[in-house]
C-alpha cells in the first residue's frame, strides 16, 4: 500500500490517536496528569457517542448524561447491592442503557429540532431525579462509594490504570465509529441528517436508523459513565445532571460535529482548559467562557474540521 | 400492463379539496405526464402516490398490490421512487455519495457487520460505488463525482437527483417538475435522460410546466384543474381539447389561441 493510500485509510486517525495515547505519558511530570488524561479519554468516549447521534445523524440530545448516570450507578449498585463483579456491571449498565434508549427512543425520535432537544432534556432530568430520590439504592444526593475493578484477580485502580483502560476503550470506540461511518449504515445516517424525506423516498427506514444510532450512542455514554465511577471511586447524581449533558454537547460542537477526532479534541479542551485556568482563580470561569466563545466565532465548524479546511485552503 | 393505478383519490386540507376523485392508470414502459395550471393539485397528487400524504379516500395500486397508505420507504422498496420540485439532495455529501445512498435498498445493512467492517462491507461499498459511478456517467456528472453536492449548479443538481432516484432501480419514477429552473440546453438533456430511462424499462410519471418537454416526451397526458381531472389523452388530443386550453389561458386567451393557431 502506498503512503498516500495509508494516510487516507479509514483507520488512519486511529493510528494517530494510538501513538498519542502511548507517548503522552512520557510528558507527564506526575501521576496527577494520568488522571487528567483518563478523564479526557473517558469524556471523549461519551462525546463520541453523542457525536454519532448529533454530528452524523443530526439528532440532538440534551439528555445523554442520563446514560452516563445509568452506567455510573450500574457499577456502584451492581457491586454494593447485587454482588456483581464490576466488569459484569459495566456490561449490565451498557445493556440497560441500550434497552432504555430503545424504549425511550421510539417516541422521542419522532420529534425534530427543538422539540427533540426538550424531550431528551426531560429524559436526562428524569434519570437525575430517580438517582437522587431512590436513596435506598443510590445513596441519594450524597451518592455512593464504588468498589474498584478486579479483572482476572488483578485489582485495577488509580489514575494510571484508568488512563490506559479509558484510552484503549476510546481507540476501540473510534474504530467502531469509523467503521460505521464508512458503511451503508453510515451513509444512511448522513442522508437522514441532510434530508429525511429524500431518505424515505430511497427506501430508508428513518425511524429504525435513528433508533439504532440512539441506542449505540447511549451505550458509548454508559460505558464512559461506568469508567468515570470506577476512576473516581465515588459517584453522585451530578454525573447525570443537565450541565453534564450540555458539556457533552459542547465537546461535540467545539471539537467538530461529525468529526471523530473532534470529540477527543473537544473533550480535551473542556477538561484541560479549566485545569490550566485555575491559576487565574476567580477569573477562571470568565476566561473559559471567553475562550469557548472565541473558538465558536473563529472556528464555527468546530476545531478539527475548521483547521482541516484551513489546511486545505493553504495547500491549493 | 398497468404498473400504477390510482382510483378516485381524494384529500382535503382544512376544507380545501386539493385532490378530488382523481383516477388514472399508468401503463408499463411509458411516459405519463400530469399537467395543469398552478394550484391544480399536481404535487399533492404525487405526494399521495408516493406515500408522503395518506389519502382520505381512494386507492393506489402498484403493480398488482394495493399500497394505499403505505409509508414512503415501503413504497420505495416496492420499486417506486421520486424526485422533488424543490430538490431534496444530501448537500453535505459528495455527488457520488448521494447516488450511493440511492443504492440503499440493494444493500444489506446489518448493523453488527457494519460496526466491525467485515469483508462483506468492503465488498458492498465497492459494488455500490461502482454502480453509483455508472449512474453518474449516465446523467453526465461523472467528472464531478467527488465534489460536495452543495457546490453544484442548479441544473446539475436536478440531474443528480434523477441519478440518485435511478440508482434505486425503480419500476416507476415520479419526476416533480424536473425542468424547473433549467435552461433550454439542460431541458433538452433532460428529454434525452427521460427517453433513455424509459428504454431501460422504467415507467415515468412526469409533472411538468415546460410544455415543450411534456409534448415531446409524453405518451399520455393527464390534465388536472382545481384538484379534478379535466382531460386525458395523447399530446395531440390534449392540445386540441378546448377545456384544457381554457383552463390554461382563460376563455379570452383560448379564443386568441384558436385564432392564432387557426
Amino acid at each position: 500500500m502506498s503512503m498516500r493510500a495509508l494516510l487516507h485509510h479509514r483507520l488512519a486517525p486511529v493510528a494517530a490517536i494510538a501513538v498519542i495515547l502511548l507517548l503522552l505519558p512520557l510528558l507527564f511530570p506526575s501521576t496527577y496528569y494520568y488522571r487528567i488524561g483518563a478523564l479526557v479519554f473517558i469524556f471523549a468516549l461519551a462525546s463520541l457517542g453523542v457525536n454519532l447521534l448529533m454530528g452524523f445523524a443530526g439528532q440532538v440530545s440534551l439528555g445523554h448524561a442520563g446514560f452516563l448516570g445509568i452506567g455510573a450507578y450500574a457499577v456502584a449498585i451492581g457491586a454494593t447491592h447485587l454482588g456483581a463483579p464490576s466488569w459484569l456491571s459495566i456490561l449490565g449498565g451498557a445493556s440497560l442503557s441500550g434497552l432504555i434508549a430503545f424504549i425511550v427512543g421510539r417516541p422521542i425520535l419522532e420529534l425534530k429540532g427543538h422539540y427533540l432537544a426538550v424531550a431528551t432534556l426531560g429524559f436526562g432530568l428524569l434519570v437525575a431525579i430517580v438517582l437522587t430520590n431512590e436513596a435506598a439504592w443510590t445513596g441519594g444526593p450524597d451518592g455512593m462509594l464504588v468498589p474498584h475493578l478486579v479483572l482476572f484477580g488483578f485489582p485495577l485502580r488509580g489514575s494510571q490504570a484508568w488512563y490506559w483502560i479509558g484510552g484503549i476503550t476510546f481507540v476501540v470506540g473510534m474504530v467502531l465509529a469509523l467503521n460505521l461511518i464508512d458503511s451503508p449504515t453510515g451513509r444512511t445516517l448522513h442522508a437522514i441528517h441532510d434530508s429525511e424525506v429524500a431518505s424515505r423516498m430511497l427506501g430508508i427506514d428513518v425511524a429504525r436508523h435513528k433508533l439504532v444510532i440512539f441506542v449505540i450512542s447511549a451505550i458509548y455514554a454508559s460505558v464512559a459513565g461506568s469508567y468515570l465511577a470506577l476512576l473516581n471511586e465515588l459517584i453522585t447524581p451530578d454525573v447525570s445532571g443537565f450541565l453534564r449533558s450540555i458539556e457533552l454537547v459542547a465537546m461535540v460542537v467545539l471539537g467538530g460535529m461529525g468529526s471523530v477526532i473532534g470529540s477527543l479534541v473537544g473533550a480535551a479542551l473542556l477538561i484541560v482548559l479549566p485545569q490550566i485556568l485555575t491559576i487565574l482563580q476567580e477569573y477562571e470561569q470568565m476566561v473559559l467562557g471567553i475562550v469557548v466563545m472565541g473558538f465558536m466565532i473563529f472556528l464555527r465548524q468546530g476545531i478539527v474540521p475548521g483547521i482541516a479546511a484551513a489546511l486545505g485552503r493553504m495547500r491549493t | 400492463m398497468k404498473v400504477l393505478e390510482v382510483e378516485r383519490l381524494s384529500i382535503a386540507f382544512g376544507g380545501v379539496r386539493a385532490v378530488s376523485d382523481v383516477s388514472l392508470a399508468v401503463s408499463s414502459g411509458l411516459v405519463f405526464s400530469i399537467i395543469g395550471p398552478n394550484g391544480a393539485g399536481k404535487t399533492t397528487l404525487l405526494n399521495l402516490i408516493s406515500g408522503i400524504y395518506a389519502p382520505q379516500d381512494g386507492r393506489v395500486r402498484l403493480g398488482s398490490e394495493d399500497v394505499t397508505g403505505l409509508a414512503p420507504h415501503l413504497l420505495a422498496r416496492r420499486g417506486l421512487s421520486r424526485t422533488f420540485q424543490n430538490l431534496q439532495l444530501f448537500l453535505r455529501m459528495t455527488v457520488l455519495e448521494n447516488v450511493m445512498v440511492g443504492r440503499h435498498r440493494h444493500e444489506s445493512t446489518s448493523i453488527l457487520s457494519n460496526l466491525l467492517h467485515l469483508p462483506s462491507v468492503s465488498r458492498q461499498n465497492l459494488q455500490t460505488r461502482e454502480a453509483a459511478r455508472s449512474g453518474l456517467a449516465r446523467v453526465g456528472l461523472a467528472a464531478k463525482a467527488e465534489r460536495p453536492a452543495g457546490s453544484l449548479a442548479f441544473g446539475d443538481l436536478r440531474r443528480l437527483e434523477i441519478a440518485r432516484a435511478l440508482a434505486s432501480e425503480p419500476k416507476v419514477l415520479l419526476l416533480d417538475e424536473p425542468a424547473a429552473g433549467c435552461n433550454p440546453v439542460e431541458t433538452e438533456e433532460l428529454d434525452g435522460i427521460i427517453r433513455s430511462m424509459v428504454k431501460d424499462g422504467v415507467t415515468v410519471v412526469l409533472v411538468e410546466h415546460d410544455m415543450r418537454l411534456v409534448m415531446n416526451v409524453s405518451d399520455r397526458i393527464h390534465v388536472l384543474a382545481n384538484g379534478r381531472t379535466l382531460a386525458e389523452g395523447t399530446a395531440a388530443e390534449v392540445r386540441s381539447n378546448s377545456a384544457v386550453v381554457e383552463a390554461y389561458l382563460g376563455v379570452h386567451g383560448s379564443e386568441e389561441a384558436a385564432r392564432a393557431f387557426g
